[in-house]
């Protein structure tokens, strides 16, 4: 029955989360809702005309004050049939990335045989089911150091996947180091989506993103990034993202997407460093930076509500219109459930993020059996069963946020914090996101 | 009241019309923590209503 109500730069948003419906209101509106509520409206009906007779319309009419309904449709879902892998083709990598959370629990640095790979591609289809679209995505580590398995994973697909009655969909998340004409052309020809990583200006990148001999890759990889890009023209193939970390040491992270844009990336994703609270080193993100993120979120959004910065930033996008539907949107990833990561020894994991912690594996993919406790457990981890989210007002448009987040911060995948940095950090890029889209339509 | 002058809305499509044909799972996968290429699921297009547009 709440809803949620903000400013930006002079236009006031509120937001039903119940209904998903989202208006724009003057500012009479915007503070007369702090005084109306349900019960007002339920007493105080017969009103003609003005700001209350449109609000009170709005309730009338379910798009203020709604009830969430859809509990129902988390307590009564049953577990699905497999969609996604995330590979670990390789827990090696050729950066040394300061932040790096890869090798956390893994010890080894192993690489996946083509032959595991293969079974993979097996395992899930014979898991999928009645659903045709499949995805795999190639990970690690630096997936490009294990690029016979990818290949073979990817041809032993296409090779079947009529007889199968399946349609792959790859995606491919590299730093480009080993990136060379061949692989470009591959990776344009077979992989609908594709992340480069890249963090933004020559300085800030190569701070944190050194080669393991200590000298910066930015120089070493824009180009390729680039002419990935420009080669990357098969109608549907439109999936490509440079993908980039901001830490404590690039607060102004702003300045960043703006470089990417200006060096002809169009598609930009610009995360905050993910780190277990108590175990970061100097560039992990706490509380006492939220205001400075909160500003800098804003600098962004006005630098896109300008078109000062030409860009499609990730996290500025939501769909208003359409989108996921509810059910979707009760349990996000789906990890656990109809996605599982699988390492380079065939072990399979939730998601990428418990790879290497004995504590979540699923079973094998050379074995039938995947373990159903775990699977149960995630197909009943939803908005409803995490500890702060039912009552959020963004529970439908972040679903909860990501489970092994919570697991490393809280021990705890259903537990969550809303006045964590985490969660902070989501509402605001949520807040810009809306605005934004707003913006565009009125 | 069709004509507002206080408040317009942008979307007044609620989720619950989306349960109705929901939950095909036809739609990608995504991935909610901030390692990948990650998104709000609120940005994920319903591939359903893809194939019926």
């Amino acid at each position: 029955m709440k809803i949620h109500k903000f400013e930006l730069d002079g236009d006031y948003f509120v937001v039903d989360p119940g209904s998903g419906a989202v208006h724009i209101a003057d500012r009479q509106a915007f503070e007369l809702l702090d005084k109306v509520k349900p019960s007002i409206f339920e007493r105080y009906s017969g009103i003609e005309g003005g700001c209350y007779a449109e609000l009170y319309d709005l309730y009338k009419s379910g798009l203020l004050f709604s009830g969430d309904d859809c509990r129902d449709f988390a307590e009564t879902s049953v577990d699905a049939p497999l969609k996604a892998l995330c590979l670990h083709v390789s827990h090696d990598c050729n950066l040394d990335c300061e932040y790096c959370f890869a090798h956390e629990n893994v010890s080894e640095r192993l690489t996946m045989s083509p032959e595991t790979a293969c079974a993979a591609i097996d395992m899930i289809v014979e898991r999928s089911g009645e659903r045709r679209e499949l995805e795999a995505d190639f990970f690690g580590g630096e997936p490009l150091m294990a690029w016979e398995t990818v290949t073979a994973a990817v041809d032993y697909a296409r090779a079947n996947e009529e007889k199968w009655g399946k349609h792959f969909r790859f995606t491919i998340t590299t730093n480009g180091l080993l990136l060379d004409d061949e692989k470009i052309a591959y990776i344009n020809r077979e992989m609908s989506n594709c992340v480069l990583s890249l963090d933004g200006r020559r300085s800030v990148n190569d701070r944190v993103r050194p080669t393991k001999s200590g000298t910066g890759s930015f120089d070493l990889v824009a180009d390729k990034f680039r002419r990935l890009i420009q080669t990357r023209d098969k109608p549907g193939f439109t999936d490509c993202y440079v993908r980039g970390t901001f830490t404590a040491y690039n607060l102004d992270f702003a300045e960043d997407v703006a470089e990417l844009a200006r060096l002809g990336f169009r598609n930009v994703s610009l995360e905050p460093v993910t780190s277990t609270p108590g175990s970061g080193g100097d560039y992990a993100i706490t509380q006492a930076h939220i205001p400075q993120i909160y500003d800098e979120y804003e600098r962004l959004f006005r630098l896109m509500k300008s078109g000062g910065v030409d860009v499609n930033f990730f996290h500025f996008n939501v769909d208003l219109s359409g989108g996921a539907c509810v059910i979707r949107r009760l349990r996000g990833c789906g990890c656990g459930n109809e996605y599982l990561a699988v390492a380079p020894t065939g072990e399979l994991y939730p998601c990428h993020r418990f790879v290497g912690d004995s504590k979540w594996v699923m079973g094998n993919v050379s074995h039938k059996n995947l373990d159903k406790e775990i699977k149960q457990y995630f197909t009943k981890t939803h908005i409803y069963s995490k500890s702060d989210c039912a009552d959020c007002w963004a529970r439908f448009y972040c679903s909860g946020g990501c489970n092994a987040s919570s697991y490393e911060c809280f021990g705890d995948a259903r537990k969550t914090d809303s006045a964590g940095v985490e969660c902070l950090m989501m509402k605001k890029r949520l807040e810009c996101a809306i605005a934004l889209s707003c913006l565009r339509v009125v | 009241m069709n004509t507002k002058n206080h408040i317009k809305t942008v979307t007044g499509k609620t989720l619950k019309q989306t349960a109705e044909k929901g939950g095909c799972g036809k739609c990608r996968a995504s991935c909610q923590s901030a390692c990948k290429t990650s998104c709000t699921v609120a940005n994920q297009p319903c591939e359903a209503n893809q194939e019926n547009a």
